[in-house]
């Protein structure tokens, strides 16, 4: 990753480009899981206002080995967090990703998971809330090898846009060289239930409260992979205060 | 406690509420029978406040309070409980987390004390039990994968923890098979108090047998056509809404 990349890239079409080269050149961060092994990583993207961040993560998951990894993505003008994750035989690689965007925030995850070898799973769950004139991206790329038979690749996007002027990008990609794969995915983009709204409403909580109740169950569901329970509700605490410097 | 005067009311510009009067006295149950679409969903979403029914005349009144000023969670806390028809899923929301953040904001907004965690485990686990609903299942998101019945008890055991003024129940009974009617009319019954009124919305006479009402009240085409005590609602069983138009 030498050269400033520009939007003529499909990796790139919806970045913020002149915020891309405040950032640039980035040092790829690797992670390598060991045959066997199970870890767990949180990446927390919470820069200064205006600032521009991006993280490229080279991730090697090696035979029956498994990560499960987590992203909040929610600081700066511009951030992105990329990972190019390759899975060995029987890997598992679970990622739960969260975008929380608002004012003219460009957030996005990138994501290309390479199934190397056969009976190997991913699973990815991303949630957006993007608010003001944000543009939230999900970008991912699942590449079936030939030798990747029984491979079980799942990804499920969601957004939910706050105001008129919001955007949400969602691309799922996929690129299958065997015959006997499971690759699920969907995406979809709207807004707050109204009739959960007026149900809540109904009972005696606030708009606001209600809505905040609403929007946080829904990020809530790429967090639910966090085994522990204390991780699980500290991510919780972080969003909650995320979401309420959105509205 | 609550005075409906000549409501005109509708949505999507199309009146449907075309003149309703009613009274209900503390202390009093009162049910609304009517045919398919003669405004007995309107009447209740009017009275909750719910976006889109708009008022375009006459006056709703409870507890001397103009109650159309209000917002919804402001109706709520001002002591009205509606009852929905169709319950709404909430996926990722627990009933326990609903209930206990709607019984503290009703609290926040009547300046009373907020229940501790302990006072409201005890609230919703007697209610649950009184009511025939696992407590197990008050952990899981709000009405998702109720059966029908489920969800009915479910608005009941709301019903039960925030204790409203009045209760305005749409078509409580619809889906129900006989034992959970049973439950749900104890429910109503259990709440039947000098202090406390409720305004049963109904098409049948069956849930009239379990909770006898004061008052039956016949509305057709957005008004009240005839009000009797509870016979006139088997009579109505018997002749059908199409002899009360004339």
């Amino acid at each position: 990753m030498t050269a400033l990349p520009t939007r003529k890239l499909e990796d790139w079409r919806y970045s913020d480009i002149a915020a891309v080269a405040r950032a640039w050149p980035v040092a790829a961060e690797v992670v390598h899981v060991a045959a066997g092994e199970a870890v767990t990583r949180m990446i927390v993207q919470d820069a200064a206002p205006g600032s521009a961040t991006i993280r490229h993560f080279d991730v090697v998951i090696e035979a029956g080995a498994r990560l499960d990894f987590h992203v909040i993505n929610s600081g700066g003008a511009y951030g992105r967090v990329a990972l190019d994750v390759s899975l060995h035989d029987g890997a598992v690689f679970t990622l739960g990703g969260i975008i929380v965007a608002a004012g003219e925030q460009v957030l996005e995850i990138v994501t290309t998971v390479r199934h190397l070898g056969p009976g190997a799973v991913s699973k990815q769950v991303i949630r957006c809330v993007a608010g003001g004139t944000a543009t939230a991206t999900y970008l991912g790329k699942v590449a079936v090898a030939r030798a990747g038979q029984q491979t079980d690749a799942a990804q499920s996007f969601k957004a939910l846009l706050l105001d008129r002027g919001a955007t949400a990008n969602a691309k799922p990609e996929l690129e299958i060289f065997a015959d006997d794969v499971k690759c699920a995915h969907g995406a979809t983009v709207g807004e707050l239930d109204r009739n959960a709204l007026f149900y809540l409403e109904s009972r005696g909580i606030p708009p606001v409260a209600a809505q905040a109740l609403l929007t946080r169950a829904f990020l809530s569901d790429a967090l639910v992979s966090i085994a522990d329970d204390g991780a699980r509700e500290a991510a919780e605490v972080r969003v909650t205060a995320m979401l309420e410097a959105v509205k | 406690m609550l005075v409906i005067d000549n409501l005109e009311a509708g949505i999507d510009g199309k009146t449907i509420l075309d003149g309703l009067s009613l009274t209900v006295n503390a202390g009093e149950v009162h049910a609304i029978m009517g045919p398919n679409g003669a405004g007995k969903s309107t009447l209740s979403y009017v009275l909750a406040g719910r976006a889109g029914y708009v008022v375009t005349g006459g006056s709703v009144t409870f507890m001397g309070e103009d109650l159309l000023a209000l917002e919804p969670h402001a109706r709520a806390a001002a002591g009205v409980f509606l009852g929905l028809q169709y319950p709404v899923e909430i996926p990722g929301v627990s009933n326990l987390m609903f209930l206990r953040t709607a019984l503290n904001a009703q609290r926040v907004l009547r300046s009373e004390k907020e229940a501790s965690g302990a006072e409201f485990m005890k609230l919703a686990k007697a209610a649950a039990e009184e009511l025939g609903l696992p407590y197990e299942m008050l952990k899981r998101s709000v009405n998702q994968g109720f059966s029908g019945g489920e969800k009915k008890r479910n608005e009941m055991v709301q019903m039960a923890v925030l204790e409203p003024r009045l209760a305005v129940l749409d078509e409580t009974d619809s889906g129900l098979d006989i034992d959970a009617l049973r439950v749900v009319s104890d429910g109503i019954n259990r709440m039947r108090s000098p202090e406390r009124a409720t305004l049963l919305i109904t098409h049948y006479q069956r849930l009239l047998d379990y909770v006898v009402p004061d008052y039956v009240h016949v509305l057709v085409a957005g008004r009240i056509v005839r009000t009797g005590g509870p016979e006139l609602a088997h009579t109505l069983e018997r002749d059908g809404y199409v002899s009360m138009a004339a």
